[in-house]
């Protein structure tokens, strides 16, 4: 027989209390997925869910940006216990990577967040938020072969090619029976091109970069405001 | 520890292959550790010990081969093949890379370019090299 790898076997179990598992992507890069997808972790918290978010960008890591991670390590208990991070579970490759930058090639992307997700226990969660990295590649095709439950929430944003590569990704994800939660319109301004479709809308916050690193002051965005009414109609 | 997830996932595959293949019951499983993760072989051991006897106990009986297996690489930029020893890391390299052995690519070079783009083309990390036991007829 050929070597086998035993890690895709304890997935599933490491996933098992966790009820639900929210994707949080778009396909294009520099829309906001990871401020919407830590933000997002940061309000179900909030509500007093036990919100898990992990960061499935690995070339690109910046949820531990958003959120102002610094020194913190995840334990290691029979596996990797994420630390908690204002009321969130947190996991990423930044922990490992001390900030330094991360060139892998696909199967190596493949082979680090199987190990990422072989080896973290998250114990019970009420949902899991993965931010995603832009693109359909290894990162969102392991996600649709190892954790088939997933559900999809996009982000987009006001430009015909974001709106371009979504509708080309939705319908893919339709056809592979990949559930969408919707579609969230990010950085909308007044008479900017209106998605129909969208599950809502957040208003373009000038102010948000300031708050970039401190959790308590991003919730106090007026982005965290409208991404708060999109999640008490989702969540 | 960390190597108590990955055991787990040895006796777990060996046991989904068993079924799967009607080996019954597995008398060996021979696993490789490969040289870049250092996986600690004596708390690994006893990591499997311990998971058979709380939680798998079907697989009471079944021999752990834990083997060595040096890592080693070659370069996709200037085709130059190595081996760790060609590589200098510091000890916190070394756990981020024990954690996750893709971290190799962040913090260790192609001795003769330079360069991190390399394959690992053995010894990465935990494999199953065979699992052995008596067909069930």
């Amino acid at each position: 027989m050929s070597d086998l790898d035993p890690r895709p076997s304890v997935i599933a179990t490491r996933l098992s209390k966790i009820k639900r598992i929210i994707a949080v992507t778009g396909w294009k890069g520099g829309i906001g997925k990871s401020v919407t997808a830590s933000a997002l972790a940061l309000l179900l918290a909030k509500k007093g869910l036990k919100t898990g978010l992990l960061d499935l960008d690995l070339a690109g890591a910046s949820a531990h940006v958003v959120l102002g991670v610094k020194g913190l390590f995840p334990k290691e208990e029979m596996g990797l216990e994420p630390p908690l991070v204002a009321g969130v579970k947190f996991m990423s490759v930044s922990f490992f990577s001390d900030d330094k930058a991360v060139p892998l090639r696909g199967a190596n992307v493949s082979d680090a967040i199987i190990e990422m997700m072989a080896i973290t226990r998250w114990g019970e969660l009420d949902l899991l938020i993965m931010d995603m990295p832009p693109g359909i590649n290894d990162a969102a095709l392991d996600v649709i072969r190892l954790l088939p439950r997933t559900e999809v929430l996009a982000v987009t944003t006001p430009s015909v090619i974001a709106h371009s590569v979504l509708e080309r990704s939705l319908e893919l994800y339709r056809n592979l029976k990949v559930p969408v939660l919707g579609v969230i319109a990010n950085m909308e301004r007044s008479g900017s091109g209106a998605l129909k479709t969208a599950a809502g809308r957040i208003r373009y916050d000038a102010d948000l970069e300031k708050a970039l690193g401190d959790p308590a002051k991003l919730l106090r965005t007026n982005f965290a405001k409208d991404l708060a009414k999109i999640a008490a109609a989702l969540f | 520890m960390h190597e108590w997830a990955l055991a787990e996932s040895v006796i777990k595959t060996a046991q989904e292959h068993a079924a799967r293949a009607k080996l019954r019951p597995v008398s060996e499983v021979a696993v490789l550790l490969g040289e870049l993760q250092s996986i600690d072989k004596e708390i690994f051991s006893f990591a499997l010990a311990e998971l058979v006897k709380s939680s798998f106990k079907s697989m009471s009986g079944c021999r752990f081969r834990l083997l060595a297996q040096p890592a080693s690489f070659k370069c996709k930029a200037c085709s130059k093949e190595f081996t760790l020893k060609a590589l200098k890391k510091t000890e916190a390299e070394a756990e981020n890379i024990h954690f996750i052995p893709e971290m190799a690519h962040a913090f260790l070079k192609c001795p003769k370019c330079k360069s991190p783009d390399f394959d690992i083309t053995a010894g990465r990390g935990v494999s199953i090299k065979h699992i052995k036991g008596a067909a069930d007829e």
